[in-house]
């Protein structure tokens, strides 16, 4: 499902250094990629060679020293910290490695909580709520907390938060780390449904070759630079 | 919107032992807080009531007490006969000539001996203090050795109880009766015959001349004569503002005491909520990222967390001022410097402590929850994701 028009994220010369004890580290040298909307992209390579990074930058919650950065025609370098915010709560959803719900919250709570910042009111927003997580297969543990779902529930949870505003990406940090065979079998079977039934742009962050197989396009980053692969 | 009360409401819950000790913390510091405001509000109240505002104490110029007061029979009658006094039924003037006698009294429940206050009256005392009621026996008659108690010195001291007898003076007395005086001053005291009493005790001058005045707001003209004529060497007080003034002493003492002490307890408090709340921001960074990351503020982790802290101020102060609200069941009895005499007052709670002690206790929760709060707030998302 290719998709030639403008590309959703715009990357030129982009390059991000971390500062650790005095020291200058640099993470990502040069960097130049367009990813088309619409498409499920896998990024891979080894440890520390700055997928996450990457990662963190086109969702916004991290700036880049230098080079270009657009997502969806927005330079989101340029924006300010509040307007970032508000950005990422219409544009992009969250997927991480280790879930990160809310303990003290219940899954529809979880699930509910980036329309906190909409104008929704209650009664659409429950019936948003309701419907993602019957998507995601858990109607019936909506009143549950996350102690009390399995790490590939909490995951199916962690994603109707991330789609449940529509947004336009979705980035997802190693979303099977934490998981078996079968748990990650069906989070990727979600992520691929959302990807060609309901257009989302993926971009996904994996070590596991058998997840990356999942994605339409496999990038490999090594040293701060990206390669494309065979 | 911001990020939601539930959720503030449950991380407080699920640490219940941490949530309980931090709150617990600050009730007991309301507590005393609150506890030392009643005390001085109570003695307050038992003096200032004790004095009506139609009332007029004359004393020796400078004399600061009763105790202290000298006014000779020749003077006393000067001052009985103002013309602003009252009249009361048969065309009585309301004035009373009063001595002052403290004698010392074992109480019931030790040996210890406390001085207590004994008022030489006229037969018009009783009259110019409606507050006091004589409630079992009856009045002492002139005349006779005969004397009635207060409550409270009833309860506590051998020998005052009706029907009991003292000895003071050279004399045997008998307690015909008990007053209540309310909570005033007047409760701490025993009345007799004053032209007994000036006998018994050898004295022929008055402490203090009483008067009612027909208007109160003829005492500017009343002062001014009696302080300016030469044969007095007199001064003229508004009753309430005679016994307000003798509380000043004590009252200045509890305040100072009460503040140094709940400041010095409130430092503890505090660094306990500033521990609670450091630990509660420690164990939430991945959630306080992950909310950034959802799209809320720095602002929005600030107000939840400061929030959080004065739920905790809040619960504590609500706890402290309940304990404390059961002090108004409690008497307390000790010595008026001002008069050297026993004195009986109660804790009274009222608006104005219970706003006070709130405030402090949200003062608490807001200082102790301030330093974490920042903290929070300024922690970068990817930091805070990367900390998980
Ligand atoms: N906030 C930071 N402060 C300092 N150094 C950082 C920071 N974030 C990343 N780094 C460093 O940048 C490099 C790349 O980190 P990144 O997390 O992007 O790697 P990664 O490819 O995601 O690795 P992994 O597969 O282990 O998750 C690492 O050397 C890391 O230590
Ligand atoms: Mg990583």
């Amino acid at each position: 499902m290719e998709n030639f028009s403008a590309p959703i994220v715009h990357i030129k010369n982009l390059t991000k250094s971390y500062r650790r004890g005095g020291q200058i580290v640099s993470v990502l040298t040069d960097i130049t990629f367009d990813i088309p909307s619409g498409e499920f992209i896998a990024l891979m390579g080894p440890s520390g060679s700055g997928k996450s990074t990457l990662l963190n930058l086109i969702a916004g919650i991290d700036k880049p020293d230098s080079g270009t950065l657009k997502v969806g025609g927005i330079d989101i370098a340029i924006l300010s910290e509040g307007d970032l915010a508000d950005w990422r709560a219409a544009n992009v959803g969250f997927i991480f490695q280790f879930y990160n719900l809310m303990p003290v919250l219940t899954a529809f709570e979880n699930v509910e909580l980036p329309l906190l910042l909409t104008q929704l009111s209650y009664k659409e927003r429950r019936e948003r709520v309701e419907l993602a997580l019957i998507m995601v297969g858990l109607s019936d543990r909506m009143e549950h907390y996350p102690s009390e779902l399995s790490g590939g529930q909490q995951q199916r949870v962690a994603i109707a938060r991330a789609f449940i505003t529509d947004p336009v990406i979705l980035v997802a940090d190693e979303p099977t780390g934490d998981l078996d065979r079968t748990s990650a079998g069906e989070i990727l079977a979600i992520l691929d449904r959302l990807n060609s039934e309901m257009e989302k742009t993926i971009i996904m962050v994996t070590h596991d070759p058998h997840a990356a197989k999942t994605a339409h396009l496999i990038r490999y980053l090594e040293k701060g630079q990206l390669d494309v692969a065979d | 919107m911001t990020i939601p009360f539930s959720y503030i409401i449950r991380n407080l819950v699920t640490r219940k032992v941490t949530t309980l000790l931090t709150a617990g913390g600050m009730a007991l510091v309301v507590f005393v807080f609150a506890t030392v405001l009643m005390l001085e509000e109570g003695l307050r109240k038992t003096l200032v009531e004790t004095g009506s505002p139609d009332n007029v104490v004359v004393t020796r110029r400078s004399a600061g007490t009763e105790i202290q007061s000298v006014i000779s029979r020749d003077q006393a009658a000067i001052v009985e006969n103002q013309p602003e006094v009252a009249y009361g039924a048969s065309n009585m003037r309301l004035t009373s000539k009063e001595t002052i006698v403290l004698i010392s009294l074992t109480r019931r429940d030790s040996d210890k001996s406390s001085n207590v206050l004994i008022r030489g009256v006229g037969q018009t005392g009783i009259l110019l203090r409606p507050q006091v009621k004589i409630i079992n026996g009856r009045m002492f008659r002139p005349g006779l050795s005969e004397i009635i108690a207060g409550k409270s010195i009833a309860d506590r001291y051998k020998g005052a109880g009706i029907g009991e007898k003292l000895r003071f003076g050279k004399r045997e007395w008998t307690v015909v009766g008990i007053f209540d005086a309310g909570k005033t001053g007047f409760d701490s005291e025993i009345w007799g015959d004053v032209d007994q009493l000036m006998q018994a005790f050898r004295r022929s001058v008055y402490s203090s001349v009483i008067l009612k005045m027909s208007d109160p707001a003829a005492f500017q003209k009343l002062k001014v004569r009696i302080e300016g004529d030469p044969r007095l060497t007199l001064e003229a007080k508004k009753e309430s503002v005679f016994y307000a003034e003798q509380s000043q002493l004590l009252s200045n003492f509890i305040r100072y005491l009460g503040v140094a002490l709940s400041s010095f307890f409130s430092v503890g408090a505090i660094i306990g909520a500033m521990i609670t709340m450091y630990a509660s921001v420690a164990n939430r960074i991945m959630e306080i990222g992950t909310l950034r990351a959802l799209g809320f503020r720095r602002k929005n982790n600030l107000s939840a967390f400061l929030t959080e802290s004065l739920i905790l101020g809040a619960a504590g102060g609500i706890v402290g001022l309940v304990l404390a609200s059961f002090m108004q069941f409690f008497t307390i009895s000790t010595m008026n410097w001002q008069s050297f005499s026993e004195l009986a007052f109660g804790f009274t709670l009222n608006l104005s402590i219970i706003i006070k002690s709130f405030v402090f206790a949200l003062i608490m929760g807001l200082i102790g929850g301030f330093l974490p709060a920042v903290q929070a707030a300024h922690l970068s998302i990817v930091d805070s994701l990367r900390a998980a």
